[in-house]
């Protein structure tokens, strides 16, 4: 049976993370960073690979990681995300998901070491269920095309690519390789537009192995956001309850009034429905089969939404303060929505979920329903 | 203190089968496991317990219901075993705990409770039942209503005011009423559904001798307090699976009739499916908080939750059945141990699961609960205290 608690392993993990963020990930020098253009706190990330040696977590122990799992990858991000730090983790994991399905095992090495930093070259919204047609393979093999929107990649780090037909590594210092930073909405996760042209390319797998890597690593990335977006709505449910305890208005504190405290008593249930949500997707993602794209997909169909609706009542309840650059409020509002749309809307994993459960929709044919007409 | 473990239980259930015949004489058979200290065993011993971890009771229940033993049909009796026994473990004498327990745990004596009034809703302690003391008795005047198994029990928790002139709160006491007394008047309460699981209950010079008196006098709002705990953490029964509840009746009827099926209506379907299941596994999540010896305040949300989704995919059903839904198998007054949610038409289930939101606490009060106990937010400036 799905185990949804932390056990003392996992407490102990959020104890160490959350020191570290506490002493340098501070939400003041987060929101100063965004005005800087160097959104990516490259000391942090360095202390969390060498301290907690975070890149390591959930690789095996052959291939030179810590043989750890999801579970605890899963209680970093939780942390990560209630300190919306800067720092590439779900990047990695999701990318070294696909390099332990199609075994990179030298790849995966360097990886699990932190020697090198490992980006999946697609669109930080791409659900797990999408396909690869922007980029397509010449010979060498060399890639030509254009991925827009990319998150987490590191400058000097490894891109692995899909394609039609395979999954390629890239070196991103190659001059062939152009990487672009787009002014994002989460301007604590820089998104890139990455141009090949005719870059070499080493390949990782064709076919049906690429594939399924590339679905692990997307069901990955979608299954354990729901972490992160916990430790968001955690965050700004704390927040919130600490700030309306002690503002006053009309004599008395704001959060004696109803109409407050039944929004936060709301969002305080959605909470406790998203841990038991985030914690199963964590679980399961040891699972093969269905169970694990289920789990992912039920994740993100409850828990971005969860994470928004939180980060909303935040800024509404913090009054004109919340609305303020210089109140966090507004991170953590980017951050929410954002992961609200990466790795596929809440309505794409609902449809993944009517296929996976076998609630199809009005004239499906062969499971596929048109959604535009509703026929 | 407990050195007690799975195996043990097991072994203790093993040992008491040997020595009695669970197809022998039911009640006898019951009441011998409640003197084994199994029939709870995380009430203490002499009480049917052995003072073990509660999470430990599924095992001894699953032990005697895989060798074919009676049970207690926990059902009839949900206020007697959910509410009335931890109430008078907690605050009872050991005279009234010897008297009580053993025949409320076997289903010999079914209990109720005289609580709420009909000017006495939410705010419970402004309860005008008055309790008069009369030499070794008291005597009750009022009316009480919302009673399930008012009609079928022998007993009642009853909340009295025995202070008028005390603040609100602190002018009331705890009693154990007899239903068989005379002056106790039990007539249904037909509800919207029309039959009547409830009933309103007048008291009318019903005596109650002070050895019934549960508490000190004036303290019932104390004792009272234990028994709302209860109901509004008592988890009981076994782990739903996927679609283990009304969602699966949704779910099967979306998956059988195509002919129903509409874009909007999918969208609606996915959303309750998603939400049920968010639900299922936070109730899952608090049972093993329970028994990892952890239990914390989820289950205000289980309930909140449950009311909510409950109402929300019954009222879908109705409209997914369209012309369908406009037909209601029976209105013909019935009197239910408890509602046949699977067993009747969608219109019975979404006119039940209105009740949801009222019973045992509205959403409202739960959300106000929830804000000042678990999130630590101010009361509201208040006039009655």
């Amino acid at each position: 049976m799905t185990d949804l608690l932390y056990d003392s392993d996992e407490e102990a993990l959020r104890g160490s993370v959350r020191a570290l963020l506490a002493a340098h990930a501070p939400w003041q020098r987060v929101l100063a960073a965004v005005d800087t253009g160097e959104p990516y706190d490259a000391a942090l990330w360095r202390r969390l690979v060498d301290q907690v040696g975070v890149t390591g977590l959930a690789v095996p122990a052959e291939h030179g990681g810590a043989g750890a799992g999801y579970r605890e990858v899963a209680v970093v991000l939780e942390e990560l995300g209630r300190a919306v730090a800067p720092v590439p983790f779900l990047g990695a994991v999701v990318a070294t998901r696909a390099l332990l399905a199609c075994d990179g095992s030298a790849l995966l090495r360097q990886v699990a070491a932190a020697e090198r930093d490992v980006a999946l070259a697609v669109g930080f919204a791409t659900a797990p269920d999408a396909a690869f047609d922007a980029v397509t393979v010449g010979p060498g093999p060399t890639l030509c095309g254009r991925v827009v929107g990319v998150a987490d990649t590191a400058p000097g780090g490894l891109l692995l690519v899909p394609t039609g037909d395979g999954l390629y590594a890239v070196d991103a210092a190659e001059p062939a390789v152009r990487t672009t930073p787009v002014v994002s909405l989460d301007a604590t996760r820089p998104l890139v537009d990455i141009d090949f042209t005719a870059a070499p390319a080493r390949r990782l797998a064709t076919g049906e192995p690429a594939a399924t890597a590339v679905t692990a690593a997307l069901t990955a990335g979608a299954a354990l956001l729901a972490s992160e977006q916990l430790g968001v709505a955690q965050w700004c449910l704390d927040t919130t309850v600490a700030y309306v305890r002690q503002r006053h208005q009309f004599g008395r504190p704001v959060g004696s009034f109803q109409a407050v405290k039944h929004r936060l008593a709301d969002l305080w249930v959605e909470l406790t429905e998203a841990r038991a949500v985030a914690r199963h997707a964590a679980d399961r993602l040891g699972d093969t089969g269905t169970e694990a794209a289920l789990a992912a997909a039920l994740a993100q169909a409850y828990c971005g939404p969860v994470a928004v609706r939180a980060a909303e009542v935040c800024v509404q309840l913090h009054g004109g303060l919340g609305f303020t650059w210089e109140h966090p409020a507004h991170l953590y509002l980017k951050r929410a929505k954002s992961t609200a749309i990466a790795f596929g809307t809440a309505d794409r994993h609902r449809a993944a979920l009517a296929r996976l459960v076998d609630l199809p929709g009005p004239g499906t044919v062969d499971g596929v329903t048109d959604r535009c007409t509703g026929r | 203190m407990s050195d007690h473990t799975a195996d043990g239980l097991r072994e203790l259930v093993a040992t008491f089968l040997r020595t009695h015949d669970p197809r022998g004489d039911r009640t006898g058979f019951l009441r011998a496991r409640f003197d084994a200290g199994l029939a709870w065993v995380h009430f203490p011993p002499g009480r049917g317990g052995l003072g073990a971890p509660a999470h430990l009771q599924a095992v001894v229940d699953d032990a005697f219901a895989e060798a074919g033993a009676p049970d207690n049909r926990p059902r009839r009796n949900s206020i007697g075993l959910g509410m009335a026994a931890p109430t008078l473990l907690r605050h009872a004498s050991e005279a009234q705990c010897r008297r009580w327990l053993r025949p409320l745990w076997t289903g010999e004596e079914v209990w109720c409770q005289l609580f709420s009034e009909p000017e006495a809703g939410s705010d419970l302690a402004s309860v005008r039942t008055r309790a008069v003391p009369d030499g070794a008795d008291w005597v009750v005047d009022g009316q009480k209503v919302w009673t399930s198994l008012a009609h079928l029990a022998r007993w009642a928790i009853l909340l009295a005011r025995t202070d008028p002139d005390a603040p609100k709160h602190h002018g009331l006491t705890y009693f154990v009423c007899d239903m068989a007394a005379p002056g106790v008047r039990v007539r249904p309460l037909r509800q919207a559904t029309g039959e009547a699981e409830f009933n309103e209950v007048f008291l009318t010079g019903v005596r109650i001798p002070d050895s019934h008196r549960v508490g000190q006098v004036g303290h019932g709002w104390a004792v009272a307090r234990t028994t709302l705990m209860n109901e509004r953490v008592a988890i009981g029964g076994r782990p739903l699976p996927r679609e283990g509840g009304m969602v699966g009746v949704l779910a099967r009827l979306w998956r059988d009739r195509p002919d129903l099926r509409t874009g909007g209506l999918h969208e609606e379907v996915l959303h309750a499916w998603v939400r049920a299941e968010a639900a299922r596994l936070a109730a899952l999540r608090l049972r093993q908080l329970v028994a990892a010896g952890q239990p914390g305040p989820e289950g205000s949300a289980v309930k909140l939750s449950f009311a909510e989704l409950s109402q929300r995919i019954s009222g879908l059903e109705v409209e997914l059945r369209g012309a369908e839904g406009l037909r209601h198998d029976d209105w013909t007054m019935r009197r239910p141990a408890e509602p046949d949610l699977l067993g009747r038409t969608a219109t019975y289930r979404y006119l039940r699961a209105r009740g949801n939101s009222i019973e045992g606490g509205t959403s409202e009060i739960l959300r106000t609960i929830i804000a000042e106990r678990v999130l630590g937010l101010p009361a509201e400036p208040r006039v009655d205290r």
